[in-house]
């Protein structure tokens, strides 16, 4: 399998704090890849750098053999890459139906002067949009809350919806930053079986940090761990969880034991 | 009609194109402005040079004024669209009262005295075909994939750029499209008042633009456009209060913010639909009442046996 993501020798600084310090490792296309590590470990840094929301210090991400450190984060999103946030980022005045809606922009071409007078192109296209979001919110379970305001939804819904929305760009490889944060044991596992649904049925790859370790273990086939901005360790999940360093940086060292 | 009312009528209308274009930027691209004042005054003198100096049709002195303030905006967009929201706005400021002072200190075009003997071209009916197009093509770009863009970009901007939507190039054409509006209300002023001078076009106009798509409800078409004729009406029926007018005027305004902190209209359009769904969901309550009403009466009549 060929790697559809390459980050080499990635760098961050804020001043002199290294957020992320010579980072290197690759995501096998149709995979799931898990990135985990203590708070402030970079994860979240990282994700921002491949997005382009940061500006890299040093060193370089290639997408499918494409070079695309520091592109704008709208560009990075039409290459294929989309994503989700660690504290949820909806359109929050906007109901359900519309937040996919408007993400589902780019499978529309229609132009300016088309929607000024609406023309036939753009009345064919925007049935098009419509029946694409109204496809997702079926496939994602939303469907009956399609009217409802975004903000009021509860919070597993908010998650799922803003994976919905990122869905509706057709990415190639999707980015979830804490996709089950909040979320008790039994809607860990629902969303468990999700990931692992959406990639086979979107033909995706999928990166996700996440601190549920049942979640990472259960459907992660690759998992990277972070420390301090640096690479600790990565490989299948039966390694990481064997590795002595990996246990150290989430449980203390022996000698700090007390 | 009486001339006096077929003025005030004019005077909403105009205020209504200039509404329009803000109400865009404002209500839905989410970007305040202070300034817009600054790009009617270039439609008005742009237009009264192709009018007055050059004799060309009014046709081409309402184009003129639509491009030229369109492309004024662009390049303000250009050194200012990069700043976060309320730097945006002080720069609107600022550009609003520079063009004020260049048109006061410009000789050629009357300077601060002012440019009399345009032609009257603007009449109620050219404005309203104005209004209509006006209202009509806006709509119609709110409700399509690129006004959906832009309330993306008003209502979440980083969300907004990882679902690959250029924020930039929406705030742009957001900016662009209201000036070009603004530029054509200045135009219609122009040649409906025969006679253009700076002062018209202070920060106190730019203000009134902004109050009154807020009083009409951020994001509401019809919002604005009930804005539009309230507020240039309002000043007119409280001249009964004479001096005190523009105090009754600012209370009323206040009242009426106090009453709807959303807008006259909160974010709701009136279109057939709208107006479909709300008495779908009156008839759904009432019948929830009776439905209620038949429960509780037959509970009382049951315990009425027992």
């Amino acid at each position: 399998m060929s790697n559809i993501l390459e980050i080499k020798g990635l760098t961050k600084r804020f001043g002199g704090l290294a957020a992320v310090d010579n980072v290197d490792f690759d995501v096998r296309e149709g995979g799931i890849t898990g990135l985990i590590g203590p708070n402030g470990a970079g994860k979240t840094t990282i994700f921002n750098l491949i997005t382009g929301v940061y500006k890299v210090s040093s060193g370089n991400v290639f997408f499918r053999q494409k070079d695309i450190t520091n592109t704008e984060p709208y560009l990075v999103a039409d290459y294929g890459i989309t994503r989700t946030f660690q504290n949820i980022r909806l359109f929050k005045n906007l109901n359900v139906f519309e937040n996919v809606l408007t993400a589902c922009h780019a499978s529309a071409k229609y132009g300016l002067a088309e929607s000024f007078l609406r023309l036939p192109r753009f009345r064919k296209e925007e049935l098009a949009l419509k029946k694409k979001a109204m496809d997702l919110l079926d496939y994602m379970g939303l469907a009956d809350r399609k009217d409802a305001i975004a903000n009021g939804l509860p919070y597993g819904l908010q998650r799922r919806l803003e994976i919905t929305r990122a869905l509706a760009l057709d990415p190639k490889l999707l980015l979830l930053d804490e996709p089950a944060a909040g979320m008790n044991p039994d809607e860990t596992e629902q969303l468990m079986k999700l990931i692992a649904n959406i990639r086979d049925r979107f033909n995706l790859t999928v990166l996700v940090i996440e601190h549920h370790m049942d979640l990472v273990m259960g459907v992660c086939e690759h998992i990277v761990v972070l420390n301090f901005g640096k690479k600790l360790s990565e490989g299948r999940a039966e390694e990481i969880r064997g590795n002595k360093q990996v246990i150290e940086a989430y449980l203390g060292g022996e000698h700090a034991e007390c | 009609m009486d001339a006096y009312l077929e003025g005030i009528l004019i005077l909403s209308g105009i205020n209504l194109i200039a509404v329009m274009g803000l109400c865009l930027l404002t209500g839905f691209a989410g970007l305040f402005s202070f300034g817009h004042a600054g790009f009617m005054a270039i439609g008005a003198y742009t237009a009264a040079i192709f009018t007055k100096m050059l004799g060309l049709p009014f046709v081409f002195g309402i184009a003129a004024s639509a491009v030229s303030a369109a492309i004024v905006s662009w390049l303000i967009g250009m050194a200012t669209l990069k700043l976060k929201g309320d730097y945006f706005c002080i720069a609107t400021l600022g550009f609003g009262e520079a063009i004020r002072l260049i048109l006061d200190n410009f000789q050629g075009l009357g300077g601060s005295r002012g440019w009399p003997g345009i032609p009257a071209s603007s009449t109620l009916l050219n404005i309203v075909i104005l209004d209509i197009i006006g209202v009509v093509l806006i709509a119609n770009l709110v409700r399509s994939r690129h006004g959906r863009n832009m309330i993306a970009v008003r209502e979440e901007e980083l969300a907004a750029q990882v679902a690959g939507i250029n924020t930039y190039k929406y705030k742009m054409l957001a900016l662009v499209i209201s000036a070009a509006y603004a530029g054509v209300a200045g135009a219609l002023l122009g040649h409906y008042m025969t006679f253009i001078q700076p002062k018209m076009f202070s920060m106190v106009k730019s203000t009134e633009l902004t109050i009154i798509v807020i009083f009409g409800g951020l994001g509401s078409i019809s919002g604005s456009v009930i804005g539009a004729v309230v507020l240039t009406f309002l000043p007119e029926l409280l001249r009964v209060v004479d001096k005190w007018r523009l105090v009754a005027y600012g209370m009323a305004v206040i009242a009426i913010m106090i009453g709807r902190p959303r807008g006259l209209m909160g974010g709701f359009e009136l279109t057939p639909a709208s107006f479909r769904k709300l008495f779908a969901e009156r008839k759904a309550a009432r019948e929830i009442k009776a439905a209620s009403r038949l429960y509780s009466d037959d509970d009382s009549a049951q315990g009425a046996g027992r």
